[in-house]
Protein backbone atom coordinates (compact mmCIF):
# COMPACT_ATOMS: atom_id res chain seq x y z
CA UNK A 1 0.00 0.00 0.00
CA UNK A 2 1.27 3.45 -1.00
CA UNK A 3 -0.18 6.43 0.84
CA UNK A 4 -0.71 9.82 -0.76
CA UNK A 5 -0.83 12.63 1.78
CA UNK A 6 -4.15 14.43 1.45
CA UNK A 7 -4.17 17.97 2.72
CA UNK A 8 -7.14 19.40 0.97
CA UNK A 9 -6.15 21.33 -2.12
CA UNK A 10 -4.85 20.84 -5.61
CA UNK A 11 -4.57 17.90 -7.92
CA UNK A 12 -3.89 14.93 -5.67
CA UNK A 13 -5.93 12.59 -7.83
CA UNK A 14 -3.35 12.64 -10.64
CA UNK A 15 -0.74 11.18 -8.31
CA UNK A 16 -3.16 8.49 -7.18
CA UNK A 17 -4.09 7.65 -10.78
CA UNK A 18 -0.46 7.37 -11.84
CA UNK A 19 0.50 5.17 -8.87
CA UNK A 20 -2.33 2.80 -9.69
CA UNK A 21 -1.31 2.80 -13.35
CA UNK A 22 2.19 1.57 -12.44
CA UNK A 23 0.71 -1.22 -10.36
CA UNK A 24 0.59 0.13 -6.81
CA UNK A 25 -2.44 -0.01 -4.60
CA UNK A 26 -2.71 3.54 -3.34
CA UNK A 27 -4.98 5.52 -1.05
CA UNK A 28 -5.27 9.01 0.37
CA UNK A 29 -3.89 9.52 3.85
CA UNK A 30 -5.44 12.34 5.86
CA UNK A 31 -4.29 11.38 9.38
CA UNK A 32 -1.02 10.30 10.92
CA UNK A 33 -2.57 7.11 12.30
CA UNK A 34 -3.27 5.90 8.77
CA UNK A 35 0.41 6.00 7.83
CA UNK A 36 1.23 2.75 9.65
CA UNK A 37 -0.05 0.40 6.98
CA UNK A 38 1.84 2.14 4.15
CA UNK A 39 5.02 0.87 2.53
CA UNK A 40 5.74 4.32 1.15
CA UNK A 41 4.26 7.81 1.38
CA UNK A 42 4.01 10.37 -1.40
CA UNK A 43 3.81 14.03 -0.42
CA UNK A 44 2.15 15.75 -3.39
CA UNK A 45 2.52 19.42 -4.12
CA UNK A 46 -0.31 21.80 -3.61
CA UNK A 47 -0.36 25.59 -3.47
CA UNK A 48 2.07 27.93 -1.84
CA UNK A 49 4.75 26.74 0.61
CA UNK A 50 3.43 28.58 3.62
CA UNK A 51 -0.23 27.67 3.28
CA UNK A 52 0.74 24.03 2.66
CA UNK A 53 2.94 23.94 5.78
CA UNK A 54 0.21 25.62 7.84
CA UNK A 55 -2.17 22.89 6.77
CA UNK A 56 0.32 20.07 7.45
CA UNK A 57 1.17 21.45 10.90
CA UNK A 58 -2.49 22.05 11.82
CA UNK A 59 -3.48 18.48 10.98
CA UNK A 60 -0.48 16.91 12.70
CA UNK A 61 0.61 15.43 9.39
CA UNK A 62 3.87 17.41 9.52
CA UNK A 63 5.00 15.62 12.70
CA UNK A 64 3.76 12.33 11.32
CA UNK A 65 5.92 12.83 8.23
CA UNK A 66 8.99 13.79 10.27
CA UNK A 67 8.50 10.71 12.43
CA UNK A 68 7.97 8.53 9.36
CA UNK A 69 11.16 9.83 7.72
CA UNK A 70 13.41 9.47 10.75
CA UNK A 71 12.03 6.41 12.57
CA UNK A 72 10.04 4.39 10.06
CA UNK A 73 12.77 4.74 7.50
CA UNK A 74 10.47 3.93 4.62
CA UNK A 75 10.50 5.87 1.33
CA UNK A 76 9.03 9.36 1.34
CA UNK A 77 9.06 11.08 -2.05
CA UNK A 78 7.81 14.65 -2.35
CA UNK A 79 6.39 15.78 -5.68
CA UNK A 80 6.75 19.36 -6.97
CA UNK A 81 5.80 21.67 -4.08
CA UNK A 82 5.80 18.48 -1.97
CA UNK A 83 9.54 18.11 -2.60
CA UNK A 84 10.02 21.74 -1.60
CA UNK A 85 8.27 21.12 1.73
CA UNK A 86 11.03 18.68 2.67
CA UNK A 87 13.37 21.68 2.96
CA UNK A 88 14.21 23.60 6.14
CA UNK A 89 12.71 26.87 4.97
CA UNK A 90 10.59 28.45 2.25
CA UNK A 91 9.66 32.01 1.33
CA UNK A 92 6.55 31.60 -0.81
CA UNK A 93 3.63 33.32 0.90
CA UNK A 94 5.96 34.62 3.66
CA UNK A 95 9.07 33.08 5.28
CA UNK A 96 8.21 29.80 6.97
CA UNK A 97 9.81 26.61 8.27
CA UNK A 98 9.41 23.46 6.22
CA UNK A 99 9.56 19.83 7.32
CA UNK A 100 13.31 20.24 7.82
CA UNK A 101 14.25 16.87 6.35
CA UNK A 102 16.68 18.38 3.81
CA UNK A 103 19.10 21.13 4.76
CA UNK A 104 17.92 23.40 1.96
CA UNK A 105 15.89 26.50 1.27
CA UNK A 106 13.21 27.16 -1.30
CA UNK A 107 13.50 30.51 -3.05
CA UNK A 108 12.00 32.21 -6.07
CA UNK A 109 13.63 31.51 -9.42
CA UNK A 110 15.19 34.68 -10.81
CA UNK A 111 14.24 35.08 -14.47
CA UNK A 112 17.30 35.14 -16.73
CA UNK A 113 16.16 35.99 -20.28
CA UNK A 114 15.09 34.24 -22.40
CA UNK A 115 13.97 31.93 -19.59
CA UNK A 116 10.55 32.86 -18.27
CA UNK A 117 9.15 32.35 -14.76
CA UNK A 118 7.12 30.32 -13.89
CA UNK A 119 9.20 27.52 -15.37
CA UNK A 120 6.38 25.71 -17.17
CA UNK A 121 6.81 22.87 -19.63
CA UNK A 122 8.93 19.87 -20.50
CA UNK A 123 12.60 19.96 -19.71
CA UNK A 124 15.47 17.51 -19.71
CA UNK A 125 16.50 16.10 -16.36
CA UNK A 126 20.16 15.09 -16.29
CA UNK A 127 21.30 12.29 -14.03
CA UNK A 128 23.81 13.39 -11.43
CA UNK A 129 24.32 10.09 -9.70
CA UNK A 130 22.66 6.72 -8.99
CA UNK A 131 19.37 6.82 -7.14
CA UNK A 132 16.35 4.64 -6.46
CA UNK A 133 14.22 7.08 -8.45
CA UNK A 134 16.49 6.85 -11.48
CA UNK A 135 16.87 3.08 -11.60
CA UNK A 136 18.80 2.26 -14.78
CA UNK A 137 17.51 5.39 -16.57
CA UNK A 138 20.14 7.93 -17.64
CA UNK A 139 17.97 10.97 -18.36
CA UNK A 140 14.33 11.93 -18.60
CA UNK A 141 12.06 14.54 -20.14
CA UNK A 142 9.62 15.73 -17.53
CA UNK A 143 6.90 18.34 -17.04
CA UNK A 144 7.71 21.22 -14.69
CA UNK A 145 5.38 23.94 -13.37
CA UNK A 146 6.94 26.09 -10.63
CA UNK A 147 8.22 29.55 -9.71
CA UNK A 148 10.27 28.50 -6.68
CA UNK A 149 13.16 26.07 -6.49
CA UNK A 150 15.21 24.23 -3.87
CA UNK A 151 18.72 25.52 -3.17
CA UNK A 152 21.48 24.15 -0.96
CA UNK A 153 23.78 26.69 0.70
CA UNK A 154 26.35 24.04 1.59
CA UNK A 155 28.00 22.28 -1.41
CA UNK A 156 28.48 19.10 0.64
CA UNK A 157 24.74 18.98 1.41
CA UNK A 158 24.01 19.64 -2.21
CA UNK A 159 26.07 16.70 -3.43
CA UNK A 160 24.55 14.52 -0.69
CA UNK A 161 21.02 15.27 -1.92
CA UNK A 162 20.87 16.25 -5.57
CA UNK A 163 20.54 13.33 -7.99
CA UNK A 164 19.12 15.16 -11.02
CA UNK A 165 19.25 18.67 -12.44
CA UNK A 166 17.59 20.62 -15.19
CA UNK A 167 18.46 23.91 -16.83
CA UNK A 168 16.24 26.94 -17.16
CA UNK A 169 18.34 30.09 -17.26
CA UNK A 170 20.68 28.31 -14.80
CA UNK A 171 20.77 24.95 -13.03
CA UNK A 172 17.61 23.94 -11.16
CA UNK A 173 17.46 21.08 -8.66
CA UNK A 174 15.11 18.58 -10.28
CA UNK A 175 15.49 15.38 -8.25
CA UNK A 176 16.79 14.73 -4.74
CA UNK A 177 17.40 11.57 -2.76
CA UNK A 178 19.12 10.84 0.51
CA UNK A 179 18.30 7.52 2.15
CA UNK A 180 14.53 7.18 2.27
CA UNK A 181 13.77 10.86 1.68
CA UNK A 182 13.46 11.80 -1.99
CA UNK A 183 11.71 14.17 -4.32
CA UNK A 184 10.97 15.40 -7.81
CA UNK A 185 10.52 19.07 -8.63
CA UNK A 186 8.70 18.08 -11.83
CA UNK A 187 5.41 16.19 -12.02
CA UNK A 188 6.24 12.51 -12.65
CA UNK A 189 2.51 11.75 -12.71
CA UNK A 190 2.19 14.12 -15.67
CA UNK A 191 5.39 13.24 -17.51
CA UNK A 192 4.13 10.29 -19.53
CA UNK A 193 6.45 7.28 -19.82
CA UNK A 194 9.53 8.94 -18.32
CA UNK A 195 7.63 10.13 -15.26
CA UNK A 196 5.73 6.87 -14.83
CA UNK A 197 9.05 4.97 -14.92
CA UNK A 198 10.34 7.13 -12.06
CA UNK A 199 7.16 6.48 -10.05
CA UNK A 200 7.46 2.77 -10.78
CA UNK A 201 11.03 2.80 -9.43
CA UNK A 202 9.72 4.29 -6.21
CA UNK A 203 6.84 1.81 -5.90
CA UNK A 204 9.11 -1.18 -6.46
CA UNK A 205 11.64 0.14 -3.97
CA UNK A 206 8.90 0.70 -1.39
CA UNK A 207 7.77 -2.92 -1.72
CA UNK A 208 11.22 -4.32 -0.92
CA UNK A 209 12.38 -1.58 1.48
CA UNK B 1 16.08 25.43 -21.32
CA UNK B 2 12.46 24.41 -21.14
CA UNK B 3 11.13 23.09 -24.45
CA UNK B 4 8.38 24.66 -26.54
CA UNK B 5 5.07 22.89 -26.04
CA UNK B 6 2.65 21.45 -28.55
CA UNK B 7 -0.79 22.00 -27.02
CA UNK B 8 -4.09 20.46 -28.06
CA UNK B 9 -7.02 22.69 -27.29
CA UNK B 10 -10.33 20.87 -26.96
CA UNK B 11 -13.57 22.83 -26.87
CA UNK B 12 -16.28 21.02 -24.94
CA UNK B 13 -19.88 22.02 -25.45
CA UNK B 14 -22.83 20.20 -23.90
CA UNK B 15 -20.93 16.93 -23.64
CA UNK B 16 -19.12 16.80 -26.96
CA UNK B 17 -15.96 18.25 -28.48
CA UNK B 18 -16.69 20.86 -31.15
CA UNK B 19 -14.75 22.79 -33.77
CA UNK B 20 -14.74 26.56 -33.79
CA UNK B 21 -14.55 29.28 -36.44
CA UNK B 22 -14.44 32.88 -35.22
CA UNK B 23 -15.74 31.61 -31.86
CA UNK B 24 -18.81 30.08 -33.53
CA UNK B 25 -19.03 26.37 -32.96
CA UNK B 26 -19.35 24.33 -36.07
CA UNK B 27 -18.81 20.59 -36.38
CA UNK B 28 -19.17 18.15 -33.56
CA UNK B 29 -15.92 16.21 -33.38
CA UNK B 30 -16.87 13.59 -30.86
CA UNK B 31 -16.27 12.09 -27.48
CA UNK B 32 -13.77 13.84 -25.17
CA UNK B 33 -12.47 10.58 -23.67
CA UNK B 34 -11.53 9.15 -27.05
CA UNK B 35 -9.89 12.43 -28.07
CA UNK B 36 -7.81 12.58 -24.90
CA UNK B 37 -6.72 8.96 -25.16
CA UNK B 38 -5.47 9.58 -28.66
CA UNK B 39 -3.62 12.79 -27.84
CA UNK B 40 -2.12 11.20 -24.74
CA UNK B 41 -0.62 8.54 -27.00
CA UNK B 42 0.39 10.85 -29.85
CA UNK B 43 3.17 13.01 -28.44
CA UNK B 44 1.13 16.07 -27.50
CA UNK B 45 2.74 18.01 -24.62
CA UNK B 46 -0.40 19.37 -22.97
CA UNK B 47 -4.16 19.32 -23.33
CA UNK B 48 -6.40 22.31 -22.71
CA UNK B 49 -10.08 21.55 -22.14
CA UNK B 50 -12.52 24.45 -22.19
CA UNK B 51 -16.23 24.43 -21.38
CA UNK B 52 -17.55 26.68 -24.16
CA UNK B 53 -21.21 25.88 -23.52
CA UNK B 54 -23.25 29.08 -23.77
CA UNK B 55 -25.26 30.39 -20.85
CA UNK B 56 -23.30 29.50 -17.71
CA UNK B 57 -21.73 26.28 -18.93
CA UNK B 58 -22.61 22.82 -17.69
CA UNK B 59 -20.56 22.82 -14.49
CA UNK B 60 -21.48 19.40 -13.09
CA UNK B 61 -21.30 17.60 -16.39
CA UNK B 62 -17.96 19.20 -17.27
CA UNK B 63 -16.51 18.15 -13.91
CA UNK B 64 -17.72 14.58 -14.34
CA UNK B 65 -16.12 14.47 -17.80
CA UNK B 66 -12.85 15.90 -16.45
CA UNK B 67 -12.78 13.39 -13.62
CA UNK B 68 -13.34 10.58 -16.09
CA UNK B 69 -10.82 11.60 -18.78
CA UNK B 70 -8.04 12.53 -16.35
CA UNK B 71 -7.82 8.98 -14.98
CA UNK B 72 -5.54 7.82 -17.76
CA UNK B 73 -4.14 11.14 -18.85
CA UNK B 74 -0.46 11.32 -17.92
CA UNK B 75 0.31 14.63 -19.47
CA UNK B 76 -0.65 18.05 -18.17
CA UNK B 77 -4.32 18.87 -18.37
CA UNK B 78 -5.46 22.48 -18.22
CA UNK B 79 -9.15 23.24 -17.76
CA UNK B 80 -11.39 26.28 -17.82
CA UNK B 81 -14.55 27.96 -18.98
CA UNK B 82 -16.93 29.72 -16.57
CA UNK B 83 -14.34 29.97 -13.79
CA UNK B 84 -15.65 32.85 -11.70
CA UNK B 85 -14.68 31.90 -8.14
CA UNK B 86 -11.99 30.07 -6.18
CA UNK B 87 -14.37 27.22 -5.39
CA UNK B 88 -14.86 26.44 -9.08
CA UNK B 89 -11.09 26.47 -9.66
CA UNK B 90 -10.60 24.11 -6.74
CA UNK B 91 -13.24 21.73 -8.11
CA UNK B 92 -11.47 21.64 -11.48
CA UNK B 93 -8.16 20.85 -9.77
CA UNK B 94 -9.69 18.18 -7.55
CA UNK B 95 -11.21 16.53 -10.59
CA UNK B 96 -8.02 16.20 -12.55
CA UNK B 97 -6.95 19.60 -13.88
CA UNK B 98 -3.35 20.68 -13.30
CA UNK B 99 -3.93 24.30 -14.24
CA UNK B 100 -6.98 26.52 -14.46
CA UNK B 101 -7.88 28.91 -17.29
CA UNK B 102 -9.60 32.15 -16.33
CA UNK B 103 -10.99 34.66 -18.77
CA UNK B 104 -13.78 37.18 -18.09
CA UNK B 105 -13.57 37.51 -14.31
CA UNK B 106 -9.77 37.74 -14.46
CA UNK B 107 -10.18 40.68 -16.83
CA UNK B 108 -13.00 42.44 -14.99
CA UNK B 109 -11.40 41.90 -11.59
CA UNK B 110 -7.67 41.16 -11.94
CA UNK B 111 -7.42 40.71 -8.16
CA UNK B 112 -9.20 37.40 -8.73
CA UNK B 113 -6.05 36.13 -10.46
CA UNK B 114 -4.09 37.03 -7.33
CA UNK B 115 -6.58 35.22 -5.14
CA UNK B 116 -6.11 32.07 -7.21
CA UNK B 117 -2.31 32.46 -7.25
CA UNK B 118 -2.21 32.85 -3.46
CA UNK B 119 -4.12 29.64 -3.00
CA UNK B 120 -2.76 27.43 -5.79
CA UNK B 121 0.45 29.15 -6.90
CA UNK B 122 0.92 31.32 -10.00
CA UNK B 123 2.02 28.29 -12.07
CA UNK B 124 -1.56 27.05 -11.78
CA UNK B 125 -3.26 30.17 -13.14
CA UNK B 126 -3.63 30.69 -16.90
CA UNK B 127 -5.10 34.04 -17.94
CA UNK B 128 -6.98 33.64 -21.20
CA UNK B 129 -7.01 36.74 -23.39
CA UNK B 130 -9.19 36.76 -26.50
CA UNK B 131 -8.37 39.47 -29.01
CA UNK B 132 -10.47 40.95 -31.81
CA UNK B 133 -8.91 42.89 -34.69
CA UNK B 134 -6.14 42.19 -37.15
CA UNK B 135 -3.44 44.76 -36.42
CA UNK B 136 -2.14 46.93 -33.60
CA UNK B 137 -4.51 49.73 -34.51
CA UNK B 138 -7.60 47.56 -34.13
CA UNK B 139 -6.61 44.94 -31.52
CA UNK B 140 -8.82 44.92 -28.47
CA UNK B 141 -9.57 42.36 -25.79
CA UNK B 142 -13.06 40.86 -25.89
CA UNK B 143 -14.57 38.97 -22.93
CA UNK B 144 -17.76 36.99 -22.28
CA UNK B 145 -16.83 34.36 -24.88
CA UNK B 146 -15.67 37.07 -27.25
CA UNK B 147 -19.00 38.86 -27.31
CA UNK B 148 -18.13 41.92 -25.21
CA UNK B 149 -15.43 44.18 -26.67
CA UNK B 150 -13.55 46.05 -23.94
CA UNK B 151 -11.51 48.64 -25.83
CA UNK B 152 -8.41 47.48 -23.88
CA UNK B 153 -5.30 46.59 -25.87
CA UNK B 154 -3.89 43.07 -25.40
CA UNK B 155 -0.49 44.24 -24.11
CA UNK B 156 -2.05 46.16 -21.21
CA UNK B 157 -4.32 43.23 -20.42
CA UNK B 158 -1.44 40.72 -20.47
CA UNK B 159 0.82 42.89 -18.30
CA UNK B 160 -1.97 43.50 -15.83
CA UNK B 161 -2.75 39.77 -15.62
CA UNK B 162 0.91 38.95 -15.00
CA UNK B 163 1.23 41.63 -12.32
CA UNK B 164 -1.79 40.27 -10.50
CA UNK B 165 -0.53 36.70 -10.37
CA UNK B 166 -1.24 34.87 -13.63
CA UNK B 167 1.49 32.36 -14.41
CA UNK B 168 0.74 32.04 -18.09
CA UNK B 169 -1.19 33.76 -20.89
CA UNK B 170 -3.42 31.85 -23.32
CA UNK B 171 -3.54 34.31 -26.23
CA UNK B 172 -6.27 33.75 -28.80
CA UNK B 173 -6.98 35.75 -31.93
CA UNK B 174 -10.72 35.56 -32.53
CA UNK B 175 -10.28 36.79 -36.10
CA UNK B 176 -7.81 34.00 -36.88
CA UNK B 177 -9.81 31.29 -35.09
CA UNK B 178 -10.81 28.66 -37.62
CA UNK B 179 -9.28 30.63 -40.51
CA UNK B 180 -6.54 28.05 -41.20
CA UNK B 181 -4.29 31.03 -42.05
CA UNK B 182 -2.00 30.73 -39.05
CA UNK B 183 -1.59 32.73 -35.83
CA UNK B 184 -1.68 36.51 -35.72
CA UNK B 185 2.11 36.49 -35.48
CA UNK B 186 2.44 40.18 -34.77
CA UNK B 187 0.07 39.76 -31.83
CA UNK B 188 2.02 36.77 -30.51
CA UNK B 189 5.33 38.61 -30.83
CA UNK B 190 4.01 41.80 -29.25
CA UNK B 191 2.48 40.11 -26.21
CA UNK B 192 5.37 37.63 -25.70
CA UNK B 193 7.81 40.59 -25.71
CA UNK B 194 5.69 42.50 -23.21
CA UNK B 195 5.56 39.91 -20.39
CA UNK B 196 7.99 37.60 -18.55
CA UNK B 197 5.53 34.75 -18.11
CA UNK B 198 4.97 32.04 -20.75
CA UNK B 199 2.57 32.76 -23.62
CA UNK B 200 0.49 30.09 -25.37
CA UNK B 201 -0.51 31.09 -28.92
CA UNK B 202 -3.90 29.93 -30.17
CA UNK B 203 -6.17 30.52 -33.14
CA UNK B 204 -5.75 29.89 -36.85
CA UNK B 205 -3.44 26.92 -37.34
CA UNK B 206 -4.14 25.29 -40.71
CA UNK B 207 -0.74 23.85 -41.47
CA UNK B 208 2.07 22.41 -39.31
CA UNK B 209 4.25 25.26 -40.56
CA UNK B 210 2.05 27.69 -38.62
CA UNK B 211 3.12 26.01 -35.37
CA UNK B 212 6.76 26.68 -36.21
CA UNK B 213 5.88 30.28 -37.12
CA UNK B 214 4.28 30.72 -33.68
CA UNK B 215 7.40 29.40 -31.95
CA UNK B 216 9.61 31.67 -34.06
CA UNK B 217 7.41 34.63 -33.09
CA UNK B 218 8.21 33.96 -29.42
CA UNK B 219 5.37 31.75 -28.17
CA UNK B 220 6.36 29.33 -25.40
CA UNK B 221 3.61 26.96 -26.42
CA UNK B 222 1.65 26.59 -29.63
CA UNK B 223 -1.95 25.44 -29.44
CA UNK B 224 -4.35 24.25 -32.07
CA UNK B 225 -7.72 22.56 -32.10
CA UNK B 226 -9.48 22.01 -35.38
CA UNK B 227 -6.44 20.76 -37.30
CA UNK B 228 -5.82 17.96 -34.82
CA UNK B 229 -9.25 16.42 -35.29
CA UNK B 230 -10.16 13.87 -37.94
CA UNK B 231 -6.55 12.99 -38.72
CA UNK B 232 -4.89 9.80 -37.52
CA UNK B 233 -1.86 10.50 -35.30
CA UNK B 234 -2.21 14.22 -35.96
CA UNK B 235 -0.18 15.50 -33.01
CA UNK B 236 2.53 12.95 -33.76
CA UNK B 237 2.78 14.29 -37.31
CA UNK B 238 2.89 17.85 -35.96
CA UNK B 239 5.64 16.95 -33.49
CA UNK B 240 7.65 15.23 -36.21
CA UNK B 241 7.30 18.34 -38.39
CA UNK B 242 8.54 20.59 -35.57
CA UNK B 243 11.51 18.35 -34.79
CA UNK B 244 12.50 18.18 -38.46
CA UNK B 245 12.14 21.97 -38.71
CA UNK B 246 14.60 22.36 -35.82
CA UNK B 247 12.13 23.71 -33.25
CA UNK B 248 13.26 23.15 -29.62
CA UNK B 249 10.46 20.77 -28.62
CA UNK B 250 10.40 17.68 -26.42
CA UNK B 251 11.78 14.76 -28.45
CA UNK B 252 9.49 11.88 -29.30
Amino acid sequence: MIGVIDYDAGNIRSVLNALEWVGASARLIGQTAEMDECRGLVLPGVGAFRSAMDELEATGLADGLREWASHRQRPLPGVCAGMQLLAARGEEGGACDGLGLANAEVIRITPVAPARVPHIGWNEVVRYRDAVLWGPRQQAFCYFAHSYAMTFGDPAERSRWVVGETDHGGAIVAMIEHGNVMGAQFHPEKSQKDGLAILRNFVEAAERW
Amino acid sequence: MVRKRLVVSLLWRNGVIVQSVGFRHTNVVGDPKVAIEFFNAWDADEIVLLDVTRDAGRPERFLAMLHHVSKHCFLPLTAGGWVADVARAQLLLENGADKVVVNTRGFDEPAFLGELADKFGAQCVVASIDVRGQDRETWQVAVDRGRRPTGVDPVSAARRAAEHGAGEILLTSIDQDGSLKGYDLDLVRTVADAVDIPVIAFGGVGDWRHLKDGIDAGADAVAAGNIFHFTEQSTRAAKTYLIDAGAPVRPR
